[in-house]
């Protein structure tokens, strides 16, 4: 290591690593990741969020988890996006879907109702 | 893309009640169940709650799961980290207010009862990163203050800033760590050196080697900056053998810091050379003593030399030495980045930060806490440490070791810090802090703190030599039922005359335990040489087991238990018992206490 700049790039590149091990950041998003969840694609739709979250830089202040079985079995996959009191669910996600809303609703600030639960048929 | 990490604690407590294992489990479900890319396994430090190892934390939820073992491994998997279900028979969630939460809920470390109060510098990243990878380190802000002190400061000014935030030396003296920085720094020299003690010795203290095993970068980058500060090149950290985990940790990280350049020549292009290496003890108490170890390290004999002059003149192979114990040098990169204001803002008017307490003895907590000073003592007992097991009293509490005093339960509102312990004739020491519930002989307690200096001195000077043997022995004696008033007399006295005349500390100290318990319990010293009877029933030879005939229904377990044969059956039929009941000869009887825990009536009792 030559420089301070060195430094603070492994710092940078590291951040979001440990930045996890933090605990709860203000938004979370949770999938719900029971059998049925799971059955109807909830994995892809889980890793998708975490990978979307980190690339938009936003791994400090938005937590992604799973949870079991929400209740609405029919609609899975489902995710709650909880902002203070606030909540968002999501249904029938698909990873496309997720890269929508992470861009429009997490980054932006924009709930996308086309896939809330009360907009899916 | 990793979603979750596992923190599996690494430390020497859960690594013995079997956390390797844990790890390698946790790689195979994780494996078979197609998680592998998703969830990052991490070895870390010591948690500090080590009465509930192996301890297991997931995030990001931050799911505590204690007492964690082999065949949990698998549900773990399936169910929390698969299906976002909690394992709830083993999550804790003692939030310490009394109020007992249902198992389905799962709260963060730090809303638990145990951490709640606790603020962590020494130990703020024990138990958070991996401890054998320095990328982990540089992201939680590591070697930005040795880079900050290299660039920005003059040695100077980084003795100032340490001067300015009260720092005071954690290895028991409290001695001003900037002040002995300055000291060191004035000497002009061709060489200097910076000594770690990492020669952790006081029965039940295991900050320094949790430290080391959970941050030994943290030291690394300490050692650095002092070497900038007084103008040394070279550095060594002196640790016992006995601590083969940390040992290994802290080789790990310093060649890590090698190859990254972070040790070495012309560190961050600044001119300024350091490096270091580690130099194992055997285990001896008084290498502990910073003359002891230093000439230890040189290759000698560990024995105290005479000071003056002083290390910060003539210390390591004969020039001027910074020693500093590990604790004290883990809070430096803190107070480099974070200032000195941050750091005086904590504590009390004379000891400033914080403070690590490994709790021992009768406590329901086991483990490390780090809480500011001027925390009482009442609030680590009861609120950090869970109280006293078994709903028994709280009777003392012993800091600083064998060089330390007791701290009476009449004084359990006492702000710890510094002056207030010295004030009331203890010593912060190194931390450890072994708490006694009612069932303790504080005679016994001098007895066994004497025991070990009495193994330790290390038999250079005669006050401690002779002093402490014979101190022991008078113990022994009142102890046995065979002292009289004149001992307790002539024991205070010698205590005075050890304690003047000792050439190191751990003579000047080791008479602590004794002085501490007669000032504070000097009726209990008393009892045991006028009325011959140990209060607590400690002390075997003024113990008598017996039976009530009238409680024995004649089952003869005792009988069956006794090791000696000393129980026999008499002639005696209590009113309402079919069978005789029993009688121990007491010309026999050993006072092993076997036949009072086998008796399920209650007939046995001791006196």
């Amino acid at each position: 290591m030559k420089s301070l700049a060195e430094l603070a790039a492994i710092r940078e590149k590291m951040k979001d690593k440990v930045v996890l091990r933090e605990g709860s950041a203000e938004k979370r998003i949770v999938v719900g990741m029971a059998t049925c969840g799971i059955a109807a694609g909830a994995r892809p739709v889980l890793n998708a969020f975490v990978a979307e979250v980190n690339e938009a830089g936003l791994a400090g202040e938005v937590t992604v988890t799973q949870t079991g079985c929400i209740g609405i079995c029919q609609y899975e996959p489902v995710a709650e996006v909880f902002e203070g009191d606030v909540k968002t669910t999501y249904v029938k996600l698909t990873p496309e879907k997720v890269k929508e809303i992470v861009e429009k609703h997490i980054k932006g600030g924009k709930v996308v109702e086309a896939y809330t639960v009360g907009n899916v048929e | 893309m990793v979603r979750s990490h596992v923190l599996i604690c690494g430390g020497t407590g859960c690594t013995s009640s079997g956390s390797a294992k844990l790890q390698e489990l946790f790689a195979q479900h994780l494996e078979a169940n197609g998680l592998a890319e998703e969830v990052k396994i991490v070895q870390t430090g010591c948690f500090g709650l080590c009465a509930l190892g192996p301890v297991v934390i997931i995030y990001p939820e931050g799911t505590f799961y204690s007492r964690v073992e082999a065949d949990d491994v698998e549900e773990i998997v399936k169910e929390h980290l698969l299906k976002g279900r909690l394992v709830e028979r083993l999550v804790y969630n003692d939030t310490g207010d009394g109020v007992d939460l249902p198992k389905n809920v799962s709260v963060s470390l730090n809303e638990t009862g145990f951490y709640k109060k606790q603020v962590r510098v020494a130990l703020r990243n024990c138990g958070v990163i991996n401890p054998e990878n320095i990328d982990e380190y540089i992201g939680m802000d590591g070697y930005a203050a040795l880079g900050k002190c290299l660039t920005e400061y003059t040695p100077e000014q980084v003795i100032q800033i340490i001067t300015d935030s009260g720092l005071r030396g954690r290895g028991g003296g409290g001695f001003p760590t900037g002040f002995k920085w300055s000291l060191t720094a004035r000497n002009q020299a061709d060489q200097k050196y910076v000594v770690c003690n990492a020669d952790e010795g006081d029965p039940g203290a295991f900050m320094d080697r949790s430290v080391l095993e959970g941050d030994p970068h943290a030291l690394i980058e300490a050692m650095a900056i002092a070497g900038y500060a007084i103008g040394a090149t070279q550095g060594y950290v002196y640790v016992r053998a006995e601590y083969p985990i940390a040992v290994n940790r802290l080789q790990i990280a310093i060649d890590q810091a090698r190859e990254y350049g972070l040790l070495g020549k012309n560190i961050f292009g600044s001119g300024f050379d350091f490096d270091m290496d580690i130099r194992l003890g055997a285990g001896a108490f008084v290498c502990g003593e910073e003359t002891a170890l230093m000439t230890s390290i040189e290759g000698n004999r560990g024995e105290p030399r005479p000071r003056p002059p002083y290390p910060a003149v003539k210390g390591l192979f004969g020039k001027p030495t910074v020693e500093n114990n590990v604790e004290t040098f883990a809070n430096i990169p803190q107070i480099i980045l974070k200032g000195a204001d941050w750091f005086a803002s904590m504590g009390t008017e004379k000891s400033k930060g914080t403070k690590v307490f490994a709790l021992g003895g009768n406590i329901e907590h086991t483990g490390l806490v780090e809480i500011p000073m001027g925390t009482t003592l009442r609030e680590i007992i009861y609120d950090i440490g869970g109280g006293i097991p078994g709903g028994k009293q709280f009777k003392a509490a012993q800091t600083g070791g064998p060089s330390g005093g007791c701290i009476p339960a009449s004084l359990i509102d006492t702000p710890i810090d510094y002056d207030n312990l010295t004030a009331i004739g203890c010593m912060m020491g190194s931390g450890g802090l072994i708490v006694m519930d009612e069932d303790t002989c504080m005679v016994d307690i001098a007895k066994f703190f004497l025991e070990f200096t009495v193994d330790e001195s290390c038999g250079k000077c005669t006050p401690c030599r002779v002093g402490t043997k014979r101190l022991l022995e008078i113990l022994d004696k009142i102890t046995e039922g065979k002292g009289t008033l004149e001992d307790i007399d002539r024991l205070e006295e010698l205590c005075n005359y050890i304690k003047a005349n000792s050439l190191c500390g751990l003579g000047q100290t080791a008479p602590n335990p004794v002085l501490a318990t007669l000032k504070f319990f000097r009726d209990e010293y008393v009892a045991h040489v006028v009325d011959k009877k140990c209060p607590a029933g400690v002390c075997k030879s003024m113990l008598q087991f017996k039976v009530n005939a009238d409680k024995c229904i004649g089952c003869k377990l005792c009988m069956k238990n006794c090791p000696v044969n000393a129980i026999s059956v008499t002639d005696y039929v209590a009113p309402g018992h079919k069978l005789p009941s029993v009688a121990i000869d007491t010309d026999k009887c050993i006072k092993c206490g076997v036949c009072m825990g086998n008796c399920k009536f209650g007939a046995i009792t001791k006196e």
